[in-house]
């Protein structure tokens, strides 16, 4: 039991616009610490919905979820943007990263919000992780100046930067090409190995999926195999 | 709360989107600056205008009215005390105008604590004969030292000194307007007949204007001692004593106690110039609220923009709050921009403001009836740049607050998902 990461029990989830629709349906998992998962699916069978839910954003659900031993239903905003800082790594399709902002401060951003070490020790954070996705010659560039792959790299690095207990990822490699998304593919697998990293990605790539260490399938707001 | 933080980001922002905020900004500064040059302008002219009248008018006079006698004998007299009394056709005493004992009165009134000093008067009505017409004017006999040192007797003369009247015998300072009909230059000699009939030759000396038409075409001035020899009066005789204050708003008290105590009528500043303080008041309010509506102005550009930043920068709240920045931060960090806005653009607007009242200083403003003025007039009140950079921060906090309350509710799974 320690070793779970993240738990669900009995999630159900309606839209109420227009009409009331189940979008999941008693839906319970757990997630163990190291584990790469994918969960996999038709489109608008509820993935990215339940992805929602597990990233505390979405609070509009029934049921119970705990992140790292502790009951996130329940709790209030402030409560829960500081869950995301500190136990949540992101990876979005589409949204990567701030164009006001550096690279390197991109990748400082949630460490400075966490406010757990000096702004030099964020940035001496941010530097090595940098260098472990091989960006560090990027690190002073404007957000804007750099390609897909490389923005999606830099995004796993922000992820990375408040040693979280999970990251999650919604369609990570959805927009790229095959070869950089070999890469992020590459770099996830290598922070599964060698770092021990839980992961949780939603993909609709059955590729991708079939190399990760479990795959959870859905359907129509169930887990038909996990 | 990481305040370098939100601050960084805030800054971030604004450097992004530079060229909306420098638009906020001269906004902000364009209605601080006018603010400022409006009420330092208005309120100037308002002082130069209450000027005109009340720098000359004493906080109390002291003088003797023409009035039928409050008590006459009947009402006093014990037998009839519990009858109704009609009496008809009451005459006014030929009592004196004088004031009684002003010797004693002037003493006691010196020594007053409130009293920032005093000017006795005597007021003469006359005729001055010019040909075959008479022209009826005043001559006021004045302490011309007391007169100039509280009541800005000496800003009024256009021509000749003050100091003469007391220095030249029987001489006499015209008003600008007599001395236009009468076409006495300095150095004639004017007849002036009294209402008793006396003709006395007076030198002019010099000519007074003090802005009011009907003003300078009757009044003119003479030295105390020649206004008692005109009237054939001895030398305690005065008809009015004005009583400038240290707290003008003293002056109704004051009045009152001074009118019981010397047995004289009185009359205050407030109760003679009543519809000056009113137009005064008049003026300031407009001033006001012209300024205050251009803040308001100001401060919804600032809203539109803020709100235009939003829906712009959705994406990017909606990866600060996915990234543990809660509904707070992003409300602080909109609050911040808007306070930066309203800050810099108040700051040099203050210092336009000030830039710009030093300019309409500088243009010249000749008028004849107001000799004394050479350019407009300005008042540098430190309290206008103090409301000025308070408004400026009120009006940007409420301009910014519904905009960033909105950026604190933006929902960063319907932006994340809706792409």
């Amino acid at each position: 039991m320690s070793n779970v990461i993240l738990q669900t029990s009995h999630i159900n989830k309606y839209f109420h616009d227009p009409v009331t629709v189940p979008v999941l349906n008693d839906l319970s998992m757990s997630v163990d610490k190291g584990e790469f998962v994918s969960v996999v699916g038709k489109s608008g069978c509820g993935k990215s919905t339940l992805l929602y839910i597990l990233s505390t954003m979405d609070t509009d659900y029934e049921g119970q979820l705990w992140i790292d031993q502790d009951l996130i239903t329940g709790k209030k905003e402030k409560e829960l943007a500081r869950i995301r800082n500190e136990k949540i790594g992101f990876v979005f399709q589409f949204h990567y990263l701030l164009n006001e902002f550096s690279v390197l401060k991109n990748v400082m951003l949630p460490g400075l919000k966490l406010n757990q070490y000096s702004e030099s020790e964020i940035e001496h954070r941010a530097m090595e992780r940098l260098r472990m996705l091989h960006m560090e010659d990027l690190a002073l560039k404007n957000a804007n100046q750099l390609s897909g792959g490389q923005k999606q790299r830099v995004a796993i690095a922000r992820a990375l930067i408040n040693d979280p207990a999970i990251i999650m990822g919604d369609e990570p490699t959805g927009n790229l090409d095959k070869k950089n998304g070999e890469i992020v593919f590459d770099i996830f697998q290598e922070l599964a190995v060698h770092y021990h990293q839980t992961l949780l990605i939603v993909t609709h790539d059955p590729e991708f999926a079939a190399r990760t260490n479990r795959i959870i399938e859905m359907e129509d707001g169930r887990i038909i195999r996990q | 709360m990481n305040y370098k933080l939100i601050f960084s980001v805030s800054f971030s922002l604004l450097r992004a989107r530079w060229k909306q905020t420098l638009i906020a900004a001269i906004g902000v500064t364009f209605s601080i600056t006018m603010f400022i040059a409006l009420l330092s302008f208005m309120t100037g002219l308002n002082g130069l205008l209450d000027g005109l009248i009340l720098n000359r008018t004493p906080h109390v006079r002291i003088y003797n009215d023409i009035k039928p006698t409050k008590n006459q004998p009947v009402n006093v007299s014990g037998t009839y005390k519990d009858y109704h009394n009609f009496i008809r056709s009451v005459k006014s005493p030929s009592a004196r105008q004088e004031i009684f004992n002003s010797g004693a009165v002037m003493d006691a009134i010196r020594r007053d604590d409130r009293v920032a000093g005093l000017a006795p008067k005597i007021i003469a009505p006359v005729f001055f004969t010019a040909g075959t017409i008479d022209i009826t004017g005043v001559v006021n006999g004045i302490d011309v030292q007391a007169e100039s040192s509280l009541f800005h007797f000496n800003d009024y003369i256009v021509a000749g000194k003050a100091i003469d009247l007391k220095n030249v015998p029987n001489s006499i300072i015209l008003g600008k307007g007599v001395a236009d009909k009468l076409l006495a230059e300095p150095g004639d000699v004017v007849q002036v007949t009294t209402s008793q009939g006396d003709i006395m030759p007076l030198k002019v000396v010099g000519y007074f204007q003090s802005g009011l038409q009907d003003f300078d075409k009757v009044q003119c001035y003479a030295s105390i001692n020649t206004a008692q020899k005109l009237l054939g009066k001895p030398n305690n005789y005065i008809t009015d004593i004005q009583v400038k204050l240290k707290d003008l708003n003293q002056a109704p008290m004051v009045a009152k106690e001074y009118g019981a105590l010397f047995d004289a009528d009185t009359e205050d500043i407030q109760t003679a110039n009543s519809q000056f303080e009113t137009g005064s008041f008049i003026r300031t309010l407009i001033s006001y609220s012209v300024g205050i509506t251009l803040l308001i102005v100001a401060g919804f550009g600032i809203y539109n923009i803020l709100n235009m930043m939003i829906y712009e920068k959705m994406d990017t709240i909606a990866i600060l709050k996915a990234t543990g920045f809660s509904g707070r931060d992003v409300n602080r960090i909109f609050i911040v921009i808007a306070l930066t806005i309203g800050l810099a653009g108040g700051l040099v607007g203050l210092v336009f403001g000030f830039g710009l009242s030093a300019i309409i200083d500088q243009i010249p403003f000749r008028t004849p009836a107001l000799p004394t003025i050479t350019t407009f007039p300005v008042n540098y009140n430190p309290a206008f740049y103090l409301i000025g950079a308070v408004f400026s921060l009120v009006t940007t906090y409420f301009a910014g607050y519904f905009p960033a309350r909105k950026a604190s509710k933006v929902d960063p799974v319907v932006i994340i998902r809706g792409k």
